[in-house]
């Protein structure tokens, strides 16, 4: 079976690399800020072997969006999730992680395109799904949706 | 002098919905060898995660299906798991070994298309693939069997299935069971050592186990790369921990690799 790592652990070692990276942690996630992201990413597949990067996804919370990093060990096989908090801003923005797993290259531009999160340092932030000149993010709560938007 | 070349890019698609699904390739070519390839997605996109927001979670069950209709048990299963896991549903012991019998089935029946499509798109137009369409034939009808449907099936439950197995499922099944290994030895006739064959997958399309890793690569693809890791395995779910099977893998993550490993995960 994969084994989750144990979130207090894994906060505790970067707490010792980053000691303000993390706000927060539960069984099987820790919390950190989103500028601290990249960093701790980098420590978590450079260090604890987090070779793979299962899926990122978003949340829309009423006060802020959350994202949603589910990390595989393939090696070790084990598993953690990563969570981080941006504000709804004009443009909310987070930092890229495609330089350390090439498979958030899509998932990025999915939430891009869907959620409205923009990933700073991603190579081709461009939407995955609908065209050029489509105005919102579908996957936004406050979407009205239909043809004649 | 020398000559001055530049390269040249073409767009290939999209295609039409009954080939592959709807999807663009922005190829960058030197002559006959792809150099550079931006795909481009979208034209089929359907927006189920936004509807889903709408229905119920059992009125999801049939988007399902629909998201990838080669696999749509699979599809299923994955998302009565996750509301189970959620509500905490428990599952009968029995539904459990259905639920296995048919992914599994339809784990054969995608792999048949996987291999055909592949060698109708190489040029040996048809014929493999309807050898293939002919076993394939047999999981539909099994299907067929147990919910009324042949493609989409609509099957799985929230705590189970929705409706048991008739009475000659099973002596279908078994029959199914007998022949399909004679059937892969045939394609492997016809196929394997077959000049074309090896000509057009043998060192084209590598992709090393360290890249796929790290490009988030899954399922036979990843282990075409050499990587052994199948969830059913890693991870299981259901009742795969009571199962004890092989996970072919390749080793040099080329084409060539990736065909075997359905091949043999057929078998």
């Amino acid at each position: 079976m994969t084994k989750p790592l144990s979130g207090p652990e894994v906060a505790r070692q970067i707490g010792e690399q980053s000691p303000d990276a993390v706000t927060g942690f539960d069984e099987t996630a820790i919390f950190v800020h989103s500028e601290a992201l990249l960093e701790v990413a980098r420590f978590l597949k450079e260090s604890l072997e987090f070779d793979y990067l299962t899926s990122i996804t978003a949340v829309d919370y009423f006060e802020y969006f959350e994202l949603v990093y589910h990390l595989t060990s393939i090696k070790n096989n084990y598993s953690l999730v990563l969570k981080t908090r941006c504000a709804k801003g004009e443009i909310p923005q987070v930092p890229s992680v495609v330089s350390l797993w090439q498979g958030a290259d899509f998932q990025e531009r999915d939430v891009y395109d869907l959620m409205g999160i923009a990933f700073d340092g991603h190579p081709n932030l461009k939407r995955l799904f609908m065209w050029q000149g489509f105005q919102g993010h579908p996957l936004r709560k406050d979407f009205s949706g239909g043809a004649q938007d | 002098m020398a000559l001055k070349t530049e390269p040249l890019v073409i767009n290939m698609g999209p295609q039409h919905p009954s080939t592959h699904g709807v999807f663009r390739m922005r190829l960058v070519l030197d002559g006959e060898v792809i150099v550079d390839m931006e795909p481009i997605f979208g034209y089929l996109h359907r927006g189920i995660e936004k509807l889903a927001e709408s229905k119920t979670y059992l009125q999801n069950i049939p988007f399902t299906d629909r998201l990838d209709y080669l696999a749509s048990m699979s599809n299923n299963l994955a998302y009565v798991l996750a509301v189970e896991k959620l509500a905490q549903i428990p599952v009968p012991e029995r539904a459990e070994y259905l639920r296995v019998i048919m992914v599994e089935l339809m784990r054969i029946s995608s792999h048949l298309i996987a291999v055909g499509s592949l060698l109708n798109d190489m040029g040996a137009f048809f014929t493999p693939l309807l050898y293939m369409f002919r076993e394939r034939e047999k999981i539909m009808d099994l299907f067929e069997m147990v919910c009324g449907q042949r493609l989409t099936y609509n099957y799985m439950r929230f705590g189970g299935v929705s409706h048991d197995i008739p009475e000659e499922f099973i002596p279908a099944l078994k029959r199914f069971i007998d022949a399909m290994p004679g059937f892969i030895d045939e394609y492997d006739q016809l196929l394997a050592e077959n000049e074309i064959l090896l000509a057009r997958t043998k060192g084209i399309g590598v992709l090393p186990a360290d890249k796929a890793i790290n490009a988030s690569v899954s399922g036979p693809v990843l282990r075409g790369s050499g990587v052994k890791w199948d969830i059913r395995r890693a991870d299981p779910y259901s009742i795969y921990d009571r199962f004890d099977f092989e996970i072919p893998t390749g080793t040099t993550g080329d084409i060539y690799d990736r065909y075997r490993v359905r091949i043999e995960e057929m078998r």
